[in-house]
């Protein structure tokens, strides 16, 4: 302290005039830079959807609008369809948000409310850790682990239970794969807990002391604090959480391609092999040739994640501020 | 976090971009079934010319589009691409080496080679149509062989592949059920089953899967010890997969009435041929931009055709091109390549 005041008693005092004119030219030359990295990210984005919607347009001309629910994608006769992709994405990504949801409230509160303070930093360290771990090494594991467990241990028992129920049945029928829908929502689940979990901390950390305070002063339980004090007090950023995580597994690509089964056939199974948007392009992709209806049928693919992503997004922030009033 | 990791491996692979890029004198791209054979191909001839190939394998597709537009010196293909198309493009096809897909299983007691097939039950089996080891068809081919009652999982090529190309082109001159239904391509509306990325994840799920079949390139079950299946030719006499088998494939091909090199050995009629057998293609501009890496590349083909690129291919699984096509695929170089002058680059 004593440093710097000496330091600015001997230093000479600069004339205020000179030090307007370094800003006068610096200021103008800030604010565009300024304006233009704003710019910049709409431009960016702009020109993203725009191309994207014109390599698939020759698609959807060709098909009509028929290619979003056409349930087909066969390479041989060139008949494309987007209904199989849209529903896996969708179903996949249900899944993984299902599973993850309670596993990310559990943690989060503990971490928040119940935990020892020796415990909250390396739980908090690991759950940071899984979402640092590269999609790939979670499409490994998927496929070296968990498939093999689940064909093994988890599928055979289902299907010989659950399967012979009528109705709620088909939800668990077919030949013990392995891979396929069920199985790529788990590994989804693990790939988005982090976000929502950190999000929800987050959240439940905001919550005013006093408030809780408050509601244990009137006798509370843990559980009842939770319920009635921190969760609605959240619910707003919650409900942001959990769209976040569902758009993170909309666009998963490598994890899922490995574990997904990557089959064009419409299936209520959750055992059935099946495709996301982003996993027929990640394999179909590099031997889609220049200018073939495959081609521009995976731009439009491309295209129609990009508004499903974008109605997600929108819905999520509809939803927060809708709470928020 | 997450940004400074991405930023990271994109400034590394772009060294590694640089680094190549500057000992590269002719590049290439394309399939990955024959990369193994064109990267040794390409170390072996740097240390004898100097001249370094890049060789990237992104795929068949991939190889053609970038040729198409001239990015890279030559495109590697494993399907040829049609007559109108060639013409259009002003690209010369030509055979380099030739390879063979093989079907591989996971069932309990069964060993390597042991299992007989037909084409048609594996195409009844890849339709979904026959779903336990003990069906009566598998049974009535390997009398004395004890199967389980388990259910065949079949296994596919999830990402489009030359290798899918070569299999369904087998199972549709077999099946005429698979022809009408299914058909052939680099990918195909596979009516039952899984699919898994690459020869690795067919190979994964195959060892995963109890009950699992599934179809790799040779090259990839003979470096692995995969247990692989004998298959019934078009003569009726079943094959144990083997380079002669192979050989005697490539060897019943009607090379002298194939256009463009395009001569099929599938399901071929010698006695001996293992019927999934095909040439893997290279393409190359008969209009150079630049003449002195298309002379390169050339000669490198040259070269490779040779005694020295003949074993290495071997030593690979693969099968060379017998010499006659060799040769005619040399008088091709001379007469169908021309400099913007018109006269022969080689």
């Amino acid at each position: 302290m004593e440093a710097t005041m000496d330091g600015l008693g001997s230093a000479p005092v600069e004339p205020i005039s000179k030090a307007k004119g370094t800003g006068r030219i610096a200021d103008p030359i800030f604010v565009a830079l300024l304006w233009g990295s704003g710019i910049f990210v709409l431009i960016l984005l702009g020109l993203i959807i725009a191309e994207l919607f014109q390599g698939g347009l020759p698609a959807l001309q060709h098909f009509g609008l028929e290619f979003i629910w056409t349930a087909s994608w066969n390479p041989v006769t060139e008949n494309y369809g987007a209904l199989v992709m849209i529903y896996g994405t969708l179903f996949s990504a249900v899944i993984a948000v299902v599973v993850a949801l309670p596993l990310s409230f559990g943690i989060a509160f503990f971490l928040t409310e119940i935990a020892p303070q020796r415990l909250k930093q390396p739980i908090g360290v690991a759950v940071q850790l899984l979402a640092a771990v590269p999609s790939i090494i979670y499409g490994m594991w998927g496929f070296f682990v968990i498939v093999p467990l689940m064909a093994a241990y988890v599928q055979p028992p289902l299907i010989d239970t659950l399967g012979q129920l009528p109705l709620l049945g088909l939800l668990f029928q077919g030949p013990p794969l392995g891979s396929g829908m069920l199985t790529a929502g788990l590994i989804l689940a693990v790939m988005i807990l982090p976000f929502i979990t950190a999000m929800f901390v987050e959240t439940l950390e905001s919550v005013p002391p006093m408030l809780k305070e408050s509601a244990y002063g009137v006798g509370a339980t843990t559980y009842e604090v939770y319920k009635n004090v921190s969760v609605p007090y959240g619910r707003t950023a919650m409900v942001g959480a959990i769209m976040l995580g569902l758009g993170r597994a909309l666009g998963e690509t490598m994890a899922v391609t490995f574990v997904i089964g990557n089959a064009t056939r419409l299936s209520a199974s959750l055992f059935a092999p099946g495709a996301t948007i982003a996993s027929a392009i990640a394999n179909e992709f590099p031997e889609a040739q220049l200018g073939s209806l495959k081609l521009t049928s995976l731009l439009q693919l491309g295209f129609i994640l990009f508004v499903i992503s974008f109605i997600v997004l929108a819905l999520s922030r509809a939803l927060v501020r809708s709470r928020m009033d | 976090m997450k940004l400074t990791t991405a930023l990271g491996a994109f400034a590394v692979t772009g060294m590694l971009f640089a680094g190549s890029a500057q000992a590269a004198d002719f590049t290439g791209a394309g399939a990955s079934f024959p990369a193994p054979v064109y990267q040794a191909w390409g170390m072996k001839y740097k240390e004898k010319t100097g001249n370094a190939l890049n060789y990237q394998s992104i795929g068949s597709g991939g190889g053609q589009n970038q040729i198409i537009n001239r990015t890279v010196d030559f495109g590697a293909s494993d399907a040829t691409v049609p007559a109108e198309k060639l013409a259009a493009n002003k690209l010369l096809q030509f055979p380099t080496v030739i390879g063979s897909v093989v079907a591989t299983v996971n069932v309990e007691g069964i060993a390597t080679n042991q299992l007989k097939l037909t084409g048609p039950v594996l195409a009844d089996i890849y339709l979904g149509k026959i779903t336990k080891w003990d069906d009566k068809a598998i049974a009535d081919l390997n009398p004395g062989v004890k199967l389980p009652s388990q259910a065949i999982v079949p296994v596919y090529r999830s990402d489009a592949s030359g290798t899918t190309a070569i299999f369904t082109s087998y199972l549709s001159a077999v099946s005429p059920e698979w022809k009408s239904k299914v058909g052939s391509a680099t990918s195909v509306q596979w009516p039952a089953g899984a699919g898994a990325k690459g020869n690795e994840g067919v190979t994964g799920n195959v060892k995963n899967t109890k009950g699992g079949v599934g179809y790799v390139e040779f090259i990839y079950a003979a470096a692995n010890n995969l247990v692989v299946t004998q298959l019934q030719n078009r003569a009726g006499k079943f094959v144990v997969p083997e380079t002669k088998a192979f050989e005697a494939a490539a060897a019943a091909a009607d090379w002298d009435n194939a256009k463009d090199f395009a001569a099929s050995m599938i399901d071929a009629p010698a006695e001996t041929a293992w019927p999934i057998v095909s040439p893997t293609y290279v393409l190359l501009p008969k209009d150079p931009k630049n003449v002195e890496t298309s002379r390169v590349t050339m000669q490198f083909f040259s070269w490779a055709y040779g005694k020295e690129g003949r074993e290495m291919a071997e030593k690979l699984h693969y099968i060379p091109l017998p010499e006659a096509v060799v040769k005619r695929v040399e008088e091709a170089f001379k007469k169908e390549i021309l400099t913007p002058e018109g006269k022969p680059v080689l």
